[in-house]
């Protein structure tokens, strides 16, 4: 029922001449990276401040994400002075002191251009570290990322071309009849506004995310099923003719 | 009145009611050869309709005009060849002996067997197995016997089996009906054209026949213990699968259609980008291989809500428990039961391999169905042979739990 209300809804009148092109059939694709780096104060650890954390949104590989962030507001726990922190710029993160963990929620707004809709992200704060990890140490921060990418569907032309060259952007092969002004002069850059997070104080903390292991992995475990499917239907088509099956097999 | 007045049909009434209407003419007098008792019944009423058809009372006055009388005379009979004459008492009506043949000449029903001559034979109907004069022979005995194939085999000289001589005498006159006719079409729908006889089939069937028809009653007696005892596994077989039909249900749906997404091509890397206006909630297919309408209408999403409703599309069909199998699955496979790192192309191996085990748990089912299948027809099967006798209805299975243990062994 809900798939055909969306259907319909898809179904409307173009946009008008006012409005910005759009690209149809196109997703543009930024991976990022959302998380916490908590440390243990140790001995400056108070009853109410036992940790210092840092709640963070980055690129995944630590490009500049103000290409499309315009905002980021991170809402605290209530308990917190001033719980909604917005951050209008690189880098999106805030740091606080506490005891509690929580769920952060995480909401980013982009630049007109990019998309009118906000996106929320949803952080569990982490402070005390797995017990098998050890003891918590001052040393050793407790890291939780998540990795996930944030996707454009139908991006503007304006902003298609904006971030076609952007090193933060996964472009997409464009689909066939679609055809783009060529790009136009790269955009001035004013100032040397450093919105990566390549030389972050946290950086060496910052988790690795590979693609390539977890598409090994992947692969190693389909061939294991795979396996499996085969033997198994060998089994039954060597039976195919014991026609006692009480449901006949739809695979064959 | 009564339903024929009301529909205007005309009255026929049964013999009965006649003695009923006797009193109507003469209401007065009571009639003769019916009792008093009887007539005092009635109460003297005139009934309310005529009872007697004046058609048949016309009838009767006319065969009243006929004289019969009853003669002793001769007769022949034309189904006889030796013109044999004979007496027998014959209705004479006026006077007048009936003539033509005799009524009874009419069921002496022959059959047409087909004559060739030595042209046809040499030309057509040459067969190994046969002598023209066998052929002959048969053909003589056919006609003179009607048809009668036990009397032929009986009388035959040499040793043939009735569906043998059947077979001779039917592919002859096949053959002769095909050749003599002016084309193929016009025989098409002859009988003998139509249904050719075949001996083989017929030497089964009555093998077969005579093989149930021999059995003893101790046999019999086993043989429908075992059917029962066979339909009371049947049945609570079913019982126990209701518990979780739904799931095999589900599962089977989930089967046929991550067959279907297989068998397409393995989404490339602009695949999610095709249009999903078509994707109508019937068609899952559309639905798993591309990114969901409802997220698209969003412009802006993650990689892992894609994921998420791409899964739950995919596993929508399977029950809670065939669910948490695939979780258990994937972590016995070293497999996170969300990606880690959720890029394009990690979401898509992701899916299918969730697709592949859905796959995999329907097969082990299917499997373990035919298992379970089979041991229990090899039991009646065991207890059939024991009994040395192979009644009818076993004789296929046999060959079909031939074929499986061959398999399996």
């Amino acid at each position: 029922m809900l798939g055909i209300q969306k259907i319909q809804l898809s179904r409307k009148p173009p946009p008008l001449s006012g409005q910005p092109k759009r690209l149809k059939d196109v997703e543009l694709g930024f991976p990022i990276v959302y998380g916490t780096i908590s440390f243990w104060l140790g001995k400056k650890a108070s009853e109410y401040n036992s940790h210092k954390w840092t709640v963070y949104v980055r690129g995944a590989t630590n490009e500049d994400l103000s290409v499309i962030v315009k905002r980021v507001v991170f809402q605290l726990h209530p308990s917190f002075n001033n719980p909604t922190r917005i951050v209008e710029s690189p880098p999106f993160e805030v740091s606080e002191t506490g005891w509690g963990e929580f769920e952060i929620a995480i909401s980013l707004f982009f630049h007109s251009d990019v998309c009118d809709k906000q996106l929320d992200l949803y952080h569990q704060l982490k402070l005390y570290p797995e017990e098998e990890s050890g003891p918590q140490s001052t040393k050793k921060p407790v890291v939780v990322e998540t990795y996930d990418e944030v996707v454009f569907s139908e991006p503007s032309e304006a902003f298609f071309l904006r971030v076609q060259n952007h090193p933060a952007a996964i472009i997409p092969r464009l689909p066939a009849g679609l055809n783009l002004p060529p790009p136009g002069p790269p955009e001035p850059v004013l100032e040397k506004k450093r919105g990566d997070t390549k030389d972050h104080p946290l950086g060496q903390w910052f988790m690795n995310f590979s693609e390539a292991d977890e598409l090994l992995k992947l692969a190693a475990a389909r061939q294991q099923v795979q396996a499996h499917v085969v033997k198994l239907r060998r089994q039954l088509s060597m039976v195919d003719a014991f026609p006692l099956q009480s449901k006949p097999s739809s695979l064959q | 009145m009564d339903a024929k007045d009301i529909l205007g049909i005309p009255k026929s009434f049964p013999a009965s009611q006649e003695k009923k209407a006797r009193p109507q003419k003469e209401p007065q007098r009571k009639p003769d050869g019916i009792s008093r008792e009887v007539y005092a019944l009635t109460g003297g009423m005139a009934p309310l309709m005529p009872t007697i058809e004046v058609s048949h009372l016309k009838r009767k006055a006319v065969a009243d005009k006929e004289k019969i009388t009853w003669q002793w005379l001769p007769f022949t009979n034309s189904a006889r060849r030796d013109s044999l004459q004979l007496y027998h008492w014959v209705r004479v009506v006026n006077g007048v002996p009936p003539t033509g043949d005799y009524q009874f000449a009419k069921y002496n029903k022959s059959v047409d067997i087909v004559k060739y001559t030595d042209e046809e034979y040499e030309k057509y109907l040459t067969d190994p197995m046969w002598t023209k004069e066998e052929t002959d022979q048969l053909f003589d005995m056919c006609e003179r016997f009607d048809l009668r194939f036990i009397v032929i085999a009986d009388r035959f000289p040499s040793p043939r089996a009735v569906e043998e001589l059947k077979n001779r005498y039917y592919s002859v006159s096949r053959a002769l009906l095909i050749t003599r006719a002016p084309s193929a079409a016009d025989v098409a729908g002859h009988p003998l054209v139509k249904e050719p006889y075949s001996m083989t089939h017929e030497m089964e069937r009555k093998r077969a026949l005579s093989a149930v028809l021999s059995r003893t009653k101790q046999q019999e007696l086993r043989d429908s213990e075992i059917l029962s005892e066979a339909k009371r596994i049947m049945e609570s077989r079913k019982a126990s699968k209701g518990v979780e039909s739904a799931d095999l249900l589900d599962d089977h749906n989930d089967i046929e259609m991550t067959e279907k997404v297989t068998h397409t091509d393995s989404p490339s890397p602009s695949s999610n980008m095709q249009p999903t206006s078509t994707a109508a909630p019937s068609a899952p297919l559309t639905e798993c291989a591309t990114t969901p309408a409802s997220l698209r209408m969003l412009r802006v999403y993650l990689r892992t809500h894609v994921l998420d409703q791409m899964v739950q599309a995919a596993s929508s069909n399977a029950g809670p428990r065939t669910i948490k199998r695939v979780e258990q699955t994937l972590s016995d496979l070293g497999v996170h039961i969300k990606p880690k790192v959720p890029t394009k192309a990690v979401c898509a191996e992701h899916l299918e391999l969730r697709k592949e085990i859905l796959t995999l748990f329907n097969l082990q089912k299917q499997v373990h169905t035919q298992n379970s299948n089979f041991q229990y027809f090899a039991i009646v099967l065991l207890a059939i042979c024991l009994d040395k006798s192979v009644p009818l209805c076993t004789i296929f299975l046999q060959k079909k739990c031939n074929a499986y243990i061959r398999s399996v062994v």
